[in-house]
């Protein structure tokens, strides 16, 4: 649906890249392409650009919509556009896709000009870090020699954490919403567990499923479910579905009965529809090797000390995946070492996925906040 | 918001660029003058979400924490001044909060409405609840949940050990001298720990 003072038309780019990239993991990256969108003007003194980092399932269509297909508008629609809270009258906003993804940058579904096949399961892992690496390429690509901020949800604020440590002066703010410095074993478990569910699906056929002309779609529909549940919160599974019955009744049947079953069997097969299994793997990967403090002993503060950007970092109550107290590790960690940080817990029903909503006080924080960063 | 000569009183005592945490910051106007005329590195606590919003716009920086929860995360003697202006009587943990305080600063400043202020007493002998400059709100709409004297603070700092290093009286913006406990409206401390 296209809402108010939506940003229209908008049409993805895409840029080759032809040094290598050699990758934390070890692999390289011969050479690759990135696909971006950008919405408003970079102005005169390039000072008015922001980055914005997508989470798992996100990409580059961040706002607006492409042409013919009203219906596929981008992902932060509410927060991007004119008068919007991120207003692109004022910035010239970039969405890129990351690498190993499965929205036209290169990945594990793309061609490996090696073999003249696709990449499959030997495509490279890849981390926050090379993503960050690959992100900072397509700026001076932009002529963009310092972003006015760096912003992500969820492993897109890890991303904007990143941007800080590897290239402390080209971000002046960086906005890290949702996010945690590094995942939890409980977090890694879940996210174990989604792997599992792809790499054992009979389909999966090591990774090379492409070959085979199927996907592996039983075990991306159980990941997504798994994942789903976690991007949600009690009080919005309770709110949304009860304990309400298909029947009205008990029928004692493995088909859908509840309300709730109904929801994710049909958010597991539309992922499955469109998501690329090998993508979720090394995604679900970088989230769990991403972890600023190994390097320091574990030390958040000592690992932070290398930043140097302004901060704003955002929280969501009944976000039990990446919980406040998360957040709130990056904030002390950031005011040890006296770096200007705001932080905002804002009290919401809808667990993690909370911030890809519009609550009036989130964004009405993050407009206050975009508003005084300086271009 | 807030009291000018509460500011001016707070300001002669920050040095130059202190770091200086102030609780309950309001719309954050105390820290942006600090941050103005003693250029501080300043950080807000305040839990009030169009308070945050407005500090956000006043350019510094702002932390929604719950006080009532403590300053668990905050380092030991970390800020040089920890500030609190007229909202100690809005917090149900007094005694937590104020040896909080003294643990993550240096010093503390500290301000308040003195409820035995003479306007007060008389309103409680005529039967009513003070409603003043002080204390602006009515008995069933006040965020005000410790109702306490110049005296009765003198007090619990003597029996917790906290050292009053500096005590300042005042009634309708001007310094009150003499009889303080009766004569004025607002009183602003600075506090130390004792040795």
């Amino acid at each position: 649906m296209i809402q108010p003072q939506s940003i229209g038309v908008v049409e993805p780019r895409r840029l080759r890249f032809t040094d290598p990239l050699r990758l934390r993991g070890g692999g390289v990256l011969p050479e690759y392409e990135l696909v971006f969108e950008t919405y408003g003007e970079l102005n005169a003194s390039r000072s008015n650009a922001v980055l914005v980092c997508h989470a798992l399932s996100g990409s580059h269509h961040l706002a607006g919509h492409h042409a013919g297909e009203p219906d596929n508008v981008g992902w932060w629609d509410n927060l991007i556009g004119p008068g919007k809270p991120l207003d692109t009258r004022k910035f010239f906003v970039i969405g890129v896709n990351n690498l190993g993804g499965c929205h036209g940058t290169t990945g594990p579904g793309s061609i490996n000009p090696a073999t003249g096949k696709r990449w499959g399961a030997d495509f490279p892992f890849v981390t926050v870090e090379d993503w960050v690496t690959a992100q900072a390429r397509l700026a001076d690509q932009l002529g963009i020699e310092r972003f006015a901020a760096v912003i992500g949800g969820s492993l897109g604020g890890m991303q904007a954490l990143g941007w800080t440590l590897q290239y402390p002066a080209r971000v002046a703010n960086a906005v890290v919403i949702a996010a945690a410095p590094r995942l939890s074993a409980e977090n890694i478990a879940f996210n174990e567990v989604a792997r599992q569910a792809i790499l054992t699906d009979p389909e999966f056929h090591g990774g090379n499923f492409y070959e085979h002309g199927v996907v592996p779609a039983r075990g991306l529909k159980l990941a997504r479910m798994l994942g789903h549940i976690t991007y949600l919160s009690d009080d919005s599974l309770a709110e949304k579905f009860g304990r309400a019955l298909r029947h009205g009744k008990a029928v004692y049947s493995y088909e859908v009965e509840f309300e709730v079953e109904s929801y994710l069997r049909y958010q597991g097969d539309k992922f499955a529809g469109f998501f690329d299994a090998n993508t979720y793997l090394l995604t679900t990967k970088a989230l769990d090797y991403f972890d600023p403090a190994f390097e320091h002993g574990g030390n958040l503060p000592a690992a932070l000390a290398r930043s140097s950007a302004d901060f704003l970092v955002v929280s969501f109550t009944t976000d039990w995946r990446f919980p406040p107290a998360r957040s709130r590790e990056i904030v002390y960690a950031l005011l040890h070492n006296q770096r200007n940080v705001s932080y905002a817990e804002i009290p919401s029903a809808a667990g993690h996925d909370s911030f890809l909503l519009d609550d009036p006080h989130y964004h009405a924080v993050l407009r206050s906040y975009f508003e005084r960063v300086e271009i | 918001m807030g009291y000018r000569y509460d500011f001016e009183v707070i300001t002669e005592w920050i040095s130059p660029g202190e770091k200086v945490l102030d609780l309950a910051c309001g719309d954050g106007s105390l820290l942006r003058h600090l941050n103005d005329v003693r250029q501080v590195r300043g950080y807000g606590v305040e839990k009030d979400p169009e308070k945050l919003v407005s500090c956000i716009a006043n350019g510094i920086n702002v932390l929604q924490f719950d006080l009532e929860k403590g300053l668990a995360g905050f380092e030991d003697g970390f800020f040089d001044h920890v500030l609190m202006s007229l909202s100690l009587q809005a917090i149900h943990n007094t005694q937590g909060i104020l040896a909080e305080m003294l643990r993550v600063g240096r010093e503390v400043v500290i301000s308040f409405p003195n409820f035995g202020y003479w306007r007060h007493r008389q309103s409680i002998l005529n039967g009513r609840m003070p409603v003043s400059e002080s204390l602006p709100h009515q008995w069933f709409n006040t965020p005000n949940v410790r109702f306490f004297t110049i005296a009765d603070f003198d007090a619990l700092c003597e029996q917790n050990g906290i050292a009053v290093r500096e005590r300042l009286a005042f009634d309708e913006g001007k310094r009150v001298t003499e009889e303080p406990n009766f004569l004025a409206s607002v009183a602003v401390y600075r506090l130390g720990r004792a040795r």
